[in-house]
């Protein structure tokens, strides 16, 4: 995969509302983070989406950014993880 | 393209499962320090690994943040110090100086523990490596992240009885030392027979004479993981079983691949190797003896667990051998009786006894190990436990070592905490007939006919 150093995981869990995926994308668009892939469900009221997002435009650094959309997720109530993609790809490719 | 149910699955063993990088180990070289000034010595020491390790905590903390992958230690292993320090001490004080040393400089990186105030004296003794040796009980009782290990045998040598009976009197002195913390530092002193120069694990990392200047190694963990694996193939036969193992430890093991190279990218000093071994700890759910109960056993210690092990850990190696492409240390299963709450279960009940970890050490990765014993059990029966398990190892050509611990002042029936990721033990009764005449004899036993292949 190509620019593998700057595709990044994100993973929302949490009480489904209004808006979560909106806000979420407000945020990468803003900061200039590129959204590749979104793949989304809802299981018995708990929402669950994963995206593949491209940081290599982005404006600011991975741990503010971490920061910032745990932030974020505290404010929607959901939980927000930011992870580098290796670690997926390494744990299920061979 | 990653789909979601691989990422969380992932996420799911980081959460709720315990998958962890346990270590990150710098093996640093302190061959070039060595200088017949003490205090020069002393400086260049702390000098060297003040610099070669300074960004290892921020480096460590900022992969585990990245990768969203909690990596519990960060550590360092030294040159053994018995060769570092021959020159300059000329008594067992000096040593000690040196091990207040290597406590201050892994203080000052963040370093949880430093291993390699060690002596190899698998065939003889050096004055030195006598000297080290000696110097330990005050070391350990000195300092607080300092970890020692002797390495007393090997197949190619045999068995240097003269240090296995000298450790016996040596871990009492330890154990006397700290009597009034329950003998805790025990703990950060281990035997071995074959002990690999590139081992991650504290107690018995060492940075071995064969390796290069400065190395990372990285040891991985999930005991948890491959026991909820199991739980999906119940009532499943043999072949599933295994294979079921070898997929979860390939995937726990391509973890520690990655932190190594980005540790090893990160901070500019090359990938050693992977330690595969399944490394449990107190925690509910991060147990290696649940693993065996899984497999079909009521408690560890059943008839039956040798071979549950046995399978177990060759089931990790074939799994993990092809996930890294580096793969050193301990690499199988750790048994520790007090970091695994599985174990301490079986000891309760009754299940398991001193002479069924002796049989389990024969098909796992390391040894007798965190094992509590009464305090008043004596020196020639604790060298004796140790030229058992030395024995063990020489004929098997595989790694065997012992953590014993003599709580002073206690018994059969009591138990002992030692906090944190050491968790607790119950003491074990010892088999109370006399080896005295036995360890006596004095010399070495000769290596076996097998380790003659030249």
């Amino acid at each position: 995969m190509e620019n593998n150093a700057e595709k990044t995981i994100i993973t929302v869990v949490g009480k489904d509302t209004v808006g979560i995926i909106a806000k979420v994308c407000t945020y990468l668009s803003e900061n200039k983070i590129n959204v590749l892939d979104i793949s989304q469900t809802i299981v018995s009221g708990y929402f669950n989406m994963m995206m593949i997002v491209d940081r290599s435009a982005a404006t600011k650094s991975f741990a503010d950014c971490q920061k910032e959309l745990d932030v974020l997720g505290e404010e929607i109530g959901v939980s927000i993880k930011c992870q580098r993609a290796e670690i997926f790809d390494m744990m299920h490719r061979i | 393209m990653i789909n979601r149910y691989e990422v969380f699955e992932t996420n799911n063993m980081v959460e709720h499962e315990n998958l962890d990088v346990r270590t990150i180990t710098i093996g640093i070289s302190l061959l070039e320090c060595i200088d017949s000034d003490l205090n020069k010595l002393n400086e260049n020491i702390y000098n060297r690994i003040t610099t070669v390790a300074k960004d290892l905590a921020s480096v460590g903390e900022k992969i585990e943040r990245e990768f969203g992958i909690p990596i519990v230690n960060k550590r360092i292993s030294v040159t053994p110090i018995a060769l570092v320090g021959g020159s300059a001490c000329k008594k067992p004080e000096d040593f000690v100086t040196i091990a207040k040393t290597l406590d201050r400089a892994a203080e000052t990186v963040g370093a949880n523990l430093i291993g390699g105030y060690s002596a190899l004296v698998s065939k003889g003794m050096t004055t030195a490596d006598e000297m080290l040796i000696r110097s330990i009980p005050k070391a350990l009782c000195s300092t607080q992240r300092v970890c020692s290990s002797v390495n007393l045998a090997s197949t190619k040598t045999g068995i240097n009885m003269d240090a296995v009976k000298l450790m016996g009197e040596i871990l009492l002195e330890v154990a006397e030392e700290s009597k009034d913390r329950d003998s805790v530092d025990c703990m950060k002193l281990v035997v071995f027979c074959n002990a690999p120069d590139d081992n991650p694990f504290m107690a018995g990392a060492f940075h071995g004479v064969t390796e290069a200047d400065a190395i990372i190694n990285v040891g991985v963990s999930g005991p948890g993981v491959v026991k909820t694996a199991l739980e999906k193939v119940r009532g499943e036969n043999f072949e599933v079983l295994c294979e079921t193992i070898k997929k979860t430890a390939f995937k726990v093991t391509r973890v520690g691949q990655l932190v190594a190279q980005e540790a090893s990218r990160q901070l500019g000093i090359p990938f050693g190797i992977v330690d595969l071994s399944l490394a449990p700890t107190p925690a509910v759910g991060d147990s290696v003896a649940d693993i065996l109960c899984e497999i079909g056993l009521e408690y560890a210690g059943a008839p039956g667990t040798t071979a549950a092990l046995a399978l177990l850990n060759d089931q990790v190696k074939k799994g993990g051998v092809m996930a890294s492409s580096y793969v050193g240390g301990l690499s199988g299963a750790f048994i520790p009786v007090s970091e695994d709450q599985g174990m301490i279960n079986a000891v309760e009940a009754g299940a398991i006894t001193l002479e069924k970890l002796e049989a389990m050490t024969c098909v796992c990765s390391v040894g007798l190990d965190m094992i509590a014993i009464p305090g008043d059990t004596k020196a020639t029966t604790i060298s004796g436990i140790i030229a058992d398990e030395m024995a063990l190892g020489m004929i098997n050509q595989k790694t065997t070592a012992a953590r014993l611990i003599p709580v002073i002042g206690k018994g059969v029936g009591e138990s002992v905490e030692f906090g944190g990721l050491f968790g607790y033990a119950p003491i074990m009764p010892v088999n109370q007939f006399s080896c005295d005449d036995f360890i006596n004899r004095g010399g070495r036993i000769p290596a076996p006919i097998h380790s003659f292949k030249n």
